[in-house]
């Protein structure tokens, strides 16, 4: 009756995603008397961190099938693992995995699902009902979930992780994937090569048509780096192929909520600001007082980019050092 | 492989007469640019005054595509909606830009899961080679009736597709992965979800608004449907009061209040 919570292992460890997913399971888990069942494919990496998390238990699934992500596969053995503990709660991250498997075991089991979670589901009795962002980001609504099978999918980034000094069993679980198959043939897989993931970033600096060029983003990219950051853009940056596309955030781009999000020479278009409004802080830099991005900003500097960046990544460089 | 059981006579079909038979989902979301707004206390999303449009998504990247394919490869392109009469308009509007068909599933979509269901019950027996979504609506931010549709009708899906391209029984799509893209090879039928790059936004002209006008809209009942989910209640989302200026020749002031206030670094 564990609830059970789908996690990964990215560049060697555990994702800061799975971690966040682990975490909220525990909290459900402990509000019905349960613990957490944490499912791992592969598994070959320091899976110590589940446990800190709050997973009792790691289920390590091995299968050939499994090595390349094909959520017809992967979706058969969550559905094993599910039926043998006997859980009615599966917790996914809102990533990439996510929405190709949760859908899937949401169909097979008919179970009621909130895709992209904000907040901790509210029980009581028979009810269960959980909040997540709607009309991206301009709302939130009240879900209740029906189904005696409950599927959540929690929006990276909506909590902080809490590790603890827990530790849990790890066992391994095979999966029977004999009688699947699936006609999908993997050709060619390219793995950008930035070390951040942007929708895992804390910090993102992100900047728009207002640097002129590709040529100016040495200035964006130093900022980044001084704070840790991963670097974003507006549409028409990747549009105009002065950026890669996966940089571009916004309503048509990839949604994130980091700590702190930068917007340089961005004007502040809603569709840009569907993307980015979930982030904590935002600060805002832009030459046009009047720029729309100021009214959902919550610190602002008007003026030119060019002066003010290299300014901006001096400060930083000083408080760092003042720090060490 | 159960669904070449399924789809054995589509199969059959398509060497027959060479048709590629696309379905594409349509949604009918609000504009990003307008208000939204509750009444109900709070409990119902309030349709007046609002203007709606095919989620863009669907309209952009997937209905797009379809069209294209269509072109070059010839076929037929239908599109699918689950709701109400009143998005007829964005039906039609499908229509304009290029759709050949339209089916409407009558019945006001509940939840991604019951729009899943009654697709699925749709085209479970009409041999579509290529059903598309697109990868979330821009209105309840799901992802999941692709994923869904491919489970139900035990299809392959292939998530946020980028780039698509059919040459004979099989296509290449490109899709995002995490931390990266993925090129694929299926064999149709397929589903996938469509994402920004598969192709450029079309406005319709004024034959193709004429045209819609007398293009077939087959309006179809539902199927009976259990409530998985249902949604208790809403809230708009606080904005940001007020945005604190700091002065440009100063930005160290800005790194003292984003570790001291904010606490951000
Ligand atoms: C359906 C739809 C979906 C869309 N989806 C997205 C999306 O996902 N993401 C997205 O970003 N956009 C999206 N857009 C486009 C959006 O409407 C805007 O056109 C876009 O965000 C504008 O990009 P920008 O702010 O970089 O450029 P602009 O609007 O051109 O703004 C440039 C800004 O830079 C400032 N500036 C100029 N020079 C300087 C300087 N030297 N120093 C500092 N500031 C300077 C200007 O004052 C201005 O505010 C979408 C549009 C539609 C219709
Ligand atoms: N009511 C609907 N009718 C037809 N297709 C829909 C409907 N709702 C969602 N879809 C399709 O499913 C995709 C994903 O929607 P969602 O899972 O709700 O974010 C959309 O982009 C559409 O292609």
């Amino acid at each position: 009756m564990s609830v059970l919570v789908y996690t990964e292992i990215g560049k060697g460890k555990i994702k800061k995603a799975s971690l966040e997913a682990v975490n909220y399971g525990k909290r459900i888990a402990a509000q019905l008397n349960t613990s957490v069942t944490a499912i791992i494919v592969g598994g070959d990496a320091d899976l110590s961190d589940l446990g800190k998390a709050g997973a009792k238990k790691v289920l390590k699934l091995k299968n050939d099938k499994l090595t390349n992500l094909d959520g017809k596969y992967l979706a058969e053995a969550i559905e094993q693992v599910a039926t043998a503990e006997n859980s009615t709660i599966i917790v996914f991250s809102h990533d990439f995995t996510g929405k190709e498997v949760a859908p899937r075991i949401a169909a097979k089991f008919k179970a009621g699902i909130v895709a992209g979670a904000v907040d901790n589901p509210v029980i009581s009795g028979d009810s269960f009902s959980v909040m997540k962002n709607v009309f991206s980001g301009k709302a939130t609504a009240v879900y209740s979930i029906n189904s005696a099978k409950k599927i959540i999918s929690l929006l990276p980034n909506s909590f902080p992780v809490l590790l603890t000094d827990d530790t849990a069993e790890i066992a391994d679980f095979t999966v029977n994937l004999d009688n699947i198959t699936s006609p999908v043939k993997v050709k060619e897989v390219k793995k950008d090569t930035s070390e951040l993931n942007l929708p895992d970033a804390e910090v993102v600096v992100s900047a728009g048509r207002g640097m002129k060029g590709p040529e100016n983003w040495g200035m964006i990219e130093e900022l980044a780096k001084s704070l840790g950051a991963a670097t974003a853009c507006s549409r028409p940056v990747a549009d105009m192929h002065w950026r890669p596309h996966h940089e571009h955030v916004g309503q048509t781009g990839v949604a994130i909520r980091p700590n702190l999000y930068f917007a340089i020479g961005i004007s502040g278009a809603i569709q840009h600001l569907a993307g980015v409004n979930g982030s904590k802080t935002i600060v805002v830099i832009n030459s046009d007082k009047d720029a729309p991005f100021f009214k959902s900003a919550d610190y602002g500097i008007v003026g030119d980019a060019f002066e003010v960046v290299p300014k901006l990544i001096q400060a930083i460089k000083d408080f760092k050092a003042n720090q060490n | 492989m159960p669904y070449i059981v399924k789809f054995a006579s589509s199969k059959k079909k398509r060497q027959k007469t060479l048709i590629m038979k696309i379905l594409v989902c349509i949604s009918n979301v609000p504009d990003t640019t307008t208000k939204i707004s509750f009444t109900n206390n709070d409990t119902t999303f309030n349709a007046a005054g609002v203007q709606f449009v095919i989620n863009p998504f669907d309209e952009w990247y997937a209905l797009v595509r379809a069209l294209e394919l269509k072109e070059t490869l010839g076929g037929n392109v239908t599109i699918i909606h689950v709701g109400g009469a009143d998005s007829e308009p964005t039906i039609r509007k499908g229509l304009a830009i290029g759709a050949d068909d339209a089916v409407r599933i009558d019945t006001e979509p509940n939840d991604a899961f019951a729009v899943a269901e009654q697709i699925a019950a749709y085209a479970k027996d009409k041999g579509f080679d290529l059903i598309m979504a697109g990868k979330e609506t821009i209105s309840y931010n799901s992802a999941m009736v692709g994923g869904m549709l491919a489970e139900l009708l035990n299809l392959p899906y292939i998530s946020l597709a980028t780039k698509l391209d059919i040459a004979g029984s099989v296509a290449t799509i490109e899709h995002d992965i995490d931390g990266g893209t993925e090129v694929v090879e299926c064999p149709l039928p397929f589903i996938l979800s469509a994402n920004k790059g598969m192709s450029e936004a079309r406005i319709p002209n004024m034959r193709g608004i004429m045209a819609a006008r007398s293009k077939p809209l087959t309006v179809v009942a539902p199927i009976a449907s259990d409530k998985l989910t249902n949604i208790v209640s809403y809230k708009l989302t606080a904005g940001r009061t007020d945005c604190k200026y700091i002065d440009a020749s100063t930005p160290e002031k800005l790194v003292e209040l984003l570790h001291t206030e904010a606490k951000a670094i």
